[in-house]
């Protein structure tokens, strides 16, 4: 922190570590004041319920009785006693390893194309493909679209075209839910992330691309590879950490297009494990052993892809 | 990741002109072109038939094949839906009040805390400002669904449960928003001004509301955008009982899901939800582009 001014290099000299941090301290007071406010709600809202959940997975604690220390009892239930659980497991990782890639690419080359538009039209096309995550309920309009009768719009037009010859019942079918969910889920992605990389393709310097022709970067591709992604990294990694969130975070679209639960739980996730547990069974020590291992997998998950990103170009 | 090679953000960049770039071919820009079209039809189509079933009168309904915008539009559906709201157990302003009050404190609540949070930890260089910034981009990493459990537990301890400020306390302190502030601050804030006026004398907090605020404007206008947004999408939440304290969204989702005779003012229900975060967005784009591009993870 000091290395800026000389004066205070030389009055550090002499002093414990520990000396020198209680002097900034004390001189950066008005710093803490204004952090307090956010971080005291943060680690209220954040932190502690995060190391609470983590405790109480190792207890039966039920919101009623004095909790009982059972260790790993929970977990070893979850993974050895509990089906339901492990087609959560499954379903949500499928969803995960579909929509997070998926979401991530599209929301990337669309974000490729959109930045070759002139402004006006860009910021036009940028909204056609925004809308869709940040209209509130509107994907309830694909249960319409999709609904069992024959006045559903895909029922309609596949039976007229002859694809069909009866309405299929699109969100009560096995066979098409886990699709159409992933369809839905897709439609919407294209949110924050989106937006993220839509503005780091702006700010890429336009010399670069001069550089890079001289160079021998001969077509959009290569200077897409070996120009564009190596500059706008931080962008690449923020977006790939909001894509990947949310692509654990898919549990409100399909309660409220399947319902709850899905007809044979084929597309129960472990947010809605956790929902069963903790909010109707009130199995709280149950239900934050599912929540500990939710935590574990998304930010592993994360990890893993950050690290990955940081070898763009390089 | 090198500091270095991120000085690219620093530098100003000049108003944006629109020239033919060096590597393009016609022939991939028709391709890129038919690729954006095609998808933005896909994209666009259930939007564009949200609409069109709220403009549809009742016996188009019954149309086959079903149409996907109305021969004979009719604002009829709207007015069902006002009339409906009028004859709810609960009086439909009473939920707009809910969710304008929420939406409103909790919005000014987090960008209050966040950019004084964001203006410290990216401008003063206080010891742990590092480790603070760091949970924050870890937790960025997980979404809420994780802390339902025990946030439940928290509420309840604080009597906090069915009561607005289960709803709007924790809104105060998104991840996100610091996340996005502290960003923009440290690009877009000069060193050389804040030290200027630090040499005159001026408070930190003087320093924050006469200059760094007004340099900061895109991110605190993007956050804004982001924290309404969200708050007024708030549909049921699990700290709410009493049908007085809920959300205008949530009574709205409840029509939708009325059943099939309320199809045109479910649809109608749904294009009023959408519209204001829609036009939101179209008056605030630039600013959020601007902030947005600040905001990548540079550690």
């Amino acid at each position: 922190m000091s290395k800026n001014s000389a004066d205070t290099v030389i009055v550090r000299s002499g002093m414990t570590k520990i000396r020198w941090t209680l002097i900034q301290m004390k001189k950066y007071k008005v710093a803490y004041m204004m952090v307090a406010p956010f971080f005291i709600l943060f680690f209220l809202f954040t932190v502690i319920p995060v190391v609470l959940s983590l405790l109480l997975s190792f207890t039966t604690f039920n919101l009623l009785e004095w909790p009982d220390f059972v260790f790993m009892d929970n977990y070893i239930r979850l993974f050895l006693d509990d089906e339901i659980f492990l087609i959560a497991i499954k379903n949500t990782l499928v969803f995960a390893v579909v929509t997070g890639p998926a979401s991530y690419l599209i929301s990337l080359f669309f974000a490729w194309f959109i930045n070759e538009l002139r402004p006006k039209i860009r910021a036009f096309v940028t909204l056609l493909f925004y809308a869709p995550s940040i209209s509130g309920s509107v994907y309830l309009i694909w249960t319409v679209a999709f609904s069992s009768d024959q006045y559903g719009f895909a029922n309609a037009w596949f039976m007229k075209l002859g694809i069909i010859n009866k309405p299929v019942l699109w969100f009560q079918n096995e066979k098409y839910i886990l699709p159409l969910i992933i369809v839905v889920a897709l439609w919407t992605s294209l949110g924050t992330s989106f937006l993220t990389l839509i503005a780091g393709f702006q700010v890429v310097d336009r010399t670069l691309y001069e550089a890079g022709a001289v160079d021998g970067i001969k077509n959009r591709w290569q200077e897409l590879w070996f120009i564009t992604l190596p500059t706008m990294r931080p962008q690449l990694m923020l977006s790939a950490i909001l894509a990947i969130t949310a692509s654990f975070g898919f549990g409100g679209i399909i309660t409220a297009l399947v319902g709850f639960p899905s007809p044979n739980y084929c597309a129960w996730t472990m947010m809605h494990h956790l929902e069963d547990y903790g909010g109707m069974r009130f199995e709280m020590g149950y239900a934050s052993a599912i929540a500990t291992i939710l935590f574990l997998m998304m930010i592993s998950c994360n990890l893993l892809v950050t690290k990955m990103l940081r070898k763009v170009g390089t | 990741m090198s500091i270095k090679s991120l000085n690219i953000f620093k530098r100003k960049q000049p108003k944006e002109q629109f020239q033919r770039s060096i590597n393009r071919t016609v022939k991939g820009d028709i391709g890129i072109y038919i690729i954006l079209a095609l998808f933005g039809t896909l994209m666009v189509i259930p939007l564009v038939y949200a609409i069109g079933q709220s403009l549809k009168p009742l016996e188009e309904f019954w149309v086959f094949p079903p149409r996907l915008i109305p021969v004979n539009p009719t604002l009829k559906n709207f007015k069902d839906l006002f009339r409906r709201m009028g004859d709810s157990w609960v009086p439909f302003s009473r939920y707009i009040f809910n969710t304008v009050l929420i939406s409103t404190v909790g919005t000014a609540g987090n960008v209050l805390f966040s950019s004084y949070a964001a203006y410290a930890i990216s401008k003063i260089p206080f010891p742990g400002r590092g480790p603070l910034f760091k949970m924050i981009v870890y937790s960025l990493m997980f979404s809420s669904t994780v802390t339902g459990i025990t946030m439940f537990i928290i509420m309840k301890n604080f009597g906090w449960i069915d009561t607005y400020l289960a709803v709007i306390v924790p809104a105060f302190c998104t991840t996100f928003g610091l996340y996005l502030m502290k960003q923009f601050m440290e690009t877009s804030v000069t060193d050389a001004v804040l030290e200027s006026a630090r040499i005159e004398g001026a408070s930190e907090n003087k320093i924050f509301w006469k200059i760094a605020m007004p340099m900061v404007k895109p991110a605190w206008i993007t956050l804004i955008i982001f924290a309404f947004k969200d708050l007024w999408n708030t549909g049921a939440n699990m700290y709410i009982y009493s049908e007085q304290l809920k959300s205008f969204n949530y009574a709205i989702s409840q029509l939708v899901t009325a059943g099939i005779s309320l199809t045109g003012v479910s649809a109608a229900a749904t294009v009023v939800m959408m519209i204001v975060p829609i036009v939101v967005f179209v008056i605030t784009q630039s600013n959020i582009i601007q902030t947005m591009s600040t905001s990548g993870m540079k550690d």
